[in-house]
């Protein structure tokens, strides 16, 4: 694993990329491919990887590397790429500010504060998990209340335990995994509450990490309350109704002494904020052209940063079209604007990127509202003629629809705009 | 030990007290029940500096808060704790509320508040465009500001110390005897002994009054409930906003906090438990209903932090401060709002009555009433940042990234007294931002355990029983090799 | 002839989620019959998993003078199901000395399960 190669900085460089997750490690590389010469990855962490380096579990890399590997291999085999190359890694660093000239405030442990130019910016920060507050538990404001992440950075990495007896809220695949692994380091996992009337993680995650050990999962139920003075001592659960609303009435008490919340990813965008990118309110994240460049030119983003991606290797396609695109930029050889904007539609959340181009091959990433079998997805034109239309055999929300779309298909409609549709099929 | 003065409670007040007497030639203990100061009802204290127009001019609270707010600028410059007069305006949704408006500004001119004056909806909208459109009239008031109210008592407590009081943190206070001479105060580590004793307890200074035979007075804990909202909406309101105030609150405000975040609340609500804390679905509801006629922009989806606070209101509701029947055991009791802002001149208030009590009072001449201004990196230009990063290294890490917290600060905040992870949070910021400490958490354990030389699972969110992290099982158990494993050549 | 078991599996290959019942008799323990799956995948996993369930185990060992305290491992091949927690009990008491690379054994035929524990990662010494 590579922490800095700390060779004394440039003043300049042709690209710097924010975050040496897979998002930003890949990018770097295939930034260097397209043509960029000196490429600056900055991470925060003490060593790159990022959020994989705690994923110690297996299940990443089918599409990317071909087999199932876990988080640290995955995150080994992209660094062993860049330390093949000449990129400039610096860890144990931070990206302050980034200004309107691409201008980058970096503070690094061997310079401390100072200023680097960059002709081409990538955002690949990744994500950070919403806590207690987005949901507004009331209660007290004891010890003892984590996020699935940090409770999974102190297990695996640093050896320690939350606590001994342990409740999850939110069953996303991040909550499973923790319930797993907290149960293998002998802390009690008392259950797994679930707000929604379906699970949010993976089939595989549901079996392999509760009935393996036999936690039960309490849908359409939610904690709704918080006790303790110093420590959690206890949480009320209640179930929810129809509109979500707890019903009291039917609450219960839950003795613990550690509440895991995994409610979901939010794209870490105070960068993105700061360089005031235009948002999407859906993703959180920044709108992206089909080049993964967002709203100022030569600033590009790739991964959770933009969206939140069910799989690494996803954020790996995205990051090399991004790393590629700023390569390019760099080059003075980006391609011709998008002429086509996609607009999410019928149960579909948000689809990125935000614009695509009847020229070139594009693989569009979106998120359904609500599940459905035997559905299809549909690309319509304003005038309302169903310009494509693909078949699905079901969608989830909790899973990343993917469309690859190819130039052919666009081949009579010129520019404007698309409506995307995920609805029931027409003949039923 | 022996004390010519003892304070019991290290919140602001006790904070302010502590300071003032440290002027003087006098051996001064605070004794503080919690494991560091400022963790009572301060900890979660609005952070306002009342313009000095609310309390009546003939009561207590009424002379003190104006009396107080004219002492925080200098307290800032010399304590080097953030401190901004933002204003406020106080403003009427109807006719009937309008009185209330004559009644502040006929205060502000019997106190002789300069600037308070009275705003039409226009001038409102240019001023304060996120406000609502119903609100028919304003009383605006410049003399208002903002402190960070953990940092002021920090700061108050840390210059008393450098100034010789002996600050005791982790020292309930379980018995007073008078023996004649001596008030002699029992602690389960220590017994105590001081001249006089000032009772600034808080939420339990009906019980130290009790506890000194002089229990003639009760304590009514109220909540607060308090909302964060995300740096997002910074800048949206620019001053603090009132609503005409009810007769025992001041209502639910919208409070730009000296950070620029903005908190809403908060409620006021009567409990009996002087420990209850807790937030409720009814108060969000509360508060965010009463700020949304305020301000129709501000919702509930902002919220990054809640936590609640209890004031300690005394019967009659007002502040009660001054000599007891019992010789040498003085109150400053019952200090609900505008408490912080008028604690500096509760403080003075203190030394009159210590002067008057026949306690010779020499001023000090070795008194170091400037303190050492903490960094505070976020609020560096990019100039300053980069020499001070130059000059040193310890500046060099960021540790809390929403609030842009370098290790140097929380280092700082270390060597300052934090010993707990809300130590350095409310020293520091790290933690308070949008993420809540998701990120900086584990590097804060790390530097609380490596500089007060503690295992992680010795660390705590904030004393007692709060501990932050367990052992595994084997390391609790012994780690004696289990049969049938061959250890590879790694 | 007594009555067939049913048992039931929860499919894991797609968000579908198929209700897979297996059918055996209640002596030889043969499966009669394997229902509800909508795929090959479906109905191969539902004789594997009644037959012979199998996990692949990721865990963490201790790891002296190491960036971190613990080094992460998984299993070379996957284990029975029914020892993945005696495996990971074992585990707490192997202690490794970095550097370790990805790739090393840890733990060779941990507990007699068969299976080798292998780092996930290189781990430099410090």
């Amino acid at each position: 694993m590579i922490t800095s190669n700390p060779r004394h900085l440039r003043g300049s460089y042709d690209v710097v990329v924010v975050g040496a997750g897979p998002a930003g490690l890949e990018a770097a590389v295939a930034a260097q491919d397209a043509g960029a010469d000196h490429i600056l990855v900055v991470d925060r962490e003490t060593e790159a990887g990022g959020i994989l380096v705690q994923c110690i579990h297996s299940g990443f890399g089918l599409h990317r590397f071909g087999q199932e590997l876990t988080g640290p291999e995955y995150a080994q085999r992209v660094l062993t790429q860049v330390v093949k190359r000449n990129i400039d890694v610096v860890t144990d660093a931070f990206v302050l500010d980034v200004d309107r000239e691409r201008r980058v405030k970096l503070m690094t442990q061997e310079e401390g504060v100072s200023l680097i130019d960059a002709q081409a910016i990538v955002l690949a920060m990744g994500a950070r998990e919403r806590t207690r507050a987005a949901i507004h538990i009331p209660g007290t404001r004891p010890a003892g209340i984590f996020t699935a992440g940090m409770a999974q950075r102190l297990v695996n990495l640093y050896g320690l335990l939350p606590g001994r007896r342990a409740v999850l809220l939110g069953s996303g695949d991040i909550g499973l995994i923790m319930a797993r692994r907290l149960t293998l380091e002998g802390v009690e996992v008392v259950g797994v509450f679930e707000l929604m009337p379906y699970a949010n993680g993976l089939n595989r995650n549901i079996v392999q990490c509760l009935h393996d050990f036999d936690i039960p999962l309490h849908l359409s139920t939610t904690v709704v309350e918080i006790h303790g003075r110093d420590r959690v001592e206890k949480v009320t659960v209640a179930p929810v109704d129809a509109n979500l609303r707890p019903q009291m009435e039917r609450a219960w008490d839950v003795p613990c002494d550690t509440l895991l919340i995994s409610i979901g990813l939010i794209p870490e965008n105070e960068l993105s904020e700061q360089l005031r990118l235009r948002i999407d309110p859906m993703t959180n994240g920044p709108v992206v052209t089909s080049t993964m460049e967002c709203s100022r030119n030569g600033v590009f983003a790739c991964g959770n940063v933009v969206h939140i991606h069910d799989l690494v290797d996803f954020v790996s396609a995205e990051a090399m079209l991004a790393g590629r695109s700023a390569g390019r930029y760099v080059a003075g050889a980006a391609p011709p604007a998008d002429n086509v904007r996609l607009l999410p539609g019928e149960n579909v959340a948000y689809c990125v990127p935000h614009t695509i181009s009847t020229e070139r091959e594009h693989t569009i990433y979106m998120r359904t509202r609500r599940p459905l079998e035997a559905c299809s997805l549909r690309l319509t034109d304003l005038g309302g003629k169903v310009i494509y239309e693909k078949k699905l055999r079901y969608v989830f929300p909790a899973e990343m629809v993917n469309l690859k779309l190819r130039p052919a298909v666009l081949h009579h409609f010129h520019n404007g705009a698309l409506r995307v549709d995920v609805a029931p099929r027409a003949d039923g | 030990m022996l004390y010519d003065v003892l304070i019991i409670g290290g919140g602001i007040v006790g904070g302010a007290i502590a300071r003032e007497l440290s002027r003087y030639e006098l051996r001064i203990a605070l004794c503080e029940k919690e494991v560091e100061v400022g963790f009572g009802a301060t900890k979660a204290n609005s952070g306002i500096i009342h313009g000095g127009h609310h309390a009546a001019p003939d009561t207590l609270k009424g002379r003190l808060e104006w009396a107080g707010n004219q002492l925080w600028d200098e307290l800032a410059a010399e304590l080097g704790f953030g401190f901004e007069r933002i204003g406020e305006l106080t403003v009427a949704l109807y006719d009937e509320q309008t009185p209330v408006l004559d009644r502040l500004l006929h205060h502000a001119a019997v106190k002789g508040i300069p600037g308070v004056e009275l705003w039409t909806p226009e001038r409102i909208q240019q001023e304060e465009p996120a406000l609502s459109h119903d609100i028919i009239a304003a009383v605006y008031a410049p003399t208002t500001g903002v402190v960070n109210p953990y940092e002021a008592c920090y700061a108050l407590a840390e210059n008393a110390a450098q100034n010789g009081v002996d600050i005791l943190t982790g020292f309930p206070v379980l018995r007073l005897h008078w023996n004649g001479e001596l008030w002699e105060v029992m602690t389960p580590g220590a017994r105590l002994a001081s001249r006089f004793v000032i009772n600034a307890a808080g939420l339990y200074a009906d019980q130290v009054a009790a506890m000194a035979g002089v229990g003639n007075f009760a304590i009514h804990p109220r909540k607060g409930q308090e909302y964060l909202l995300d740096k997002r909406l910074r800048g949206l309101v620019k001053r603090v906003i009132f609503p005409c105030p009810s007769p025992v609150s001041k209502g639910i405000l919208i409070i730009p906090t000296y950070d620029g975040t903005l908190m809403v609340g908060p409620t006021a609500e009567d409990t009996t438990d002087r420990e209850d804390r807790s937030t409720s679905a009814e108060g969000a509801r509360t508060v965010f209903d009463a700020v949304r006629r305020l301000a129709p922009g501000i919702n509930e989806k902002d919220i990054i932090a809640q936590f609640a606070g209890l004031r300690a209101s005394a019967d009659g509701e007002d502040f009660i401060i001054g000599p007891t029947a019992r010789r040498g055991f003085i109150n400053a009791a019952g200090i609900q709002s505008p408490g912080l802002t008028a604690a500096p001149a509760i403080a003075r208030m203190i030394v009159e009555i210590l002067q008057a009590e026949n306690l010779p009072m020499t001023l000090r001449n070795d008194f170091v009433g400037r303190a050492p201004h903490p960094v505070h990196f976020a609020a560096l230009s990019t100039q300053e940042q980069i020499a001070l990063t130059l000059r040193h290294p310890r500046y060099r890490r960021i540790v809390c990234r929403c609030e842009t917290v370098t290790e140097g600060e929380v280092i700082d905040a270390i060597e300052r007294g934090a010993s707990t992870l809300d130590g350095i949070k409310f020293r520091t910021r790290a933690g308070m931002g949008r993420c809540q400490g998701g990120f900086c958490t584990i590097r804060c354990m790390e530097l609380l355990s490596r500089l007060r030389r503690l295992p992680m699972t010795a660390l705590t969110k904030r004393g007692a029983d709060s501990w932050l992290v367990c052992e595994r099982q084997e390391a609790v158990n012994g780690d004696e090799r289990a049969p049938g494993i061959e250890v590879g050549d790694a | 002839m007594s009555e067939l078991v049913t048992v039931r599996y929860l499919c894991i290959g797609c968000p579908l989620g198929c209700r897979l019942e297996v059918d055996e008799a209640p002596e030889t323990h043969a499966i009669v019959e394997v229902r509800g799956f909508s795929c090959r995948r479906g109905k191969e996993y539902a004789i594997q998993e009644h037959t012979a369930p199998q996990r692949t185990v990721t865990t963490t060992v201790a790891i002296d003078h190491a960036r971190w305290a613990r080094l992460p491992v998984r299993s070379d091949r996957p284990a029975p199901k029914e020892m993945v927690l005696t495996i990971c009990h074992a585990l707490r008491h192997v202690r490794v000395t970095a550097p370790v690379k990805m790739g090393d054994v840890i733990a060779a035929n941990v507990a007699g399960s068969g299976v080798n524990m292998i780092a996930t990662r290189d781990m430099p010494g410090q």
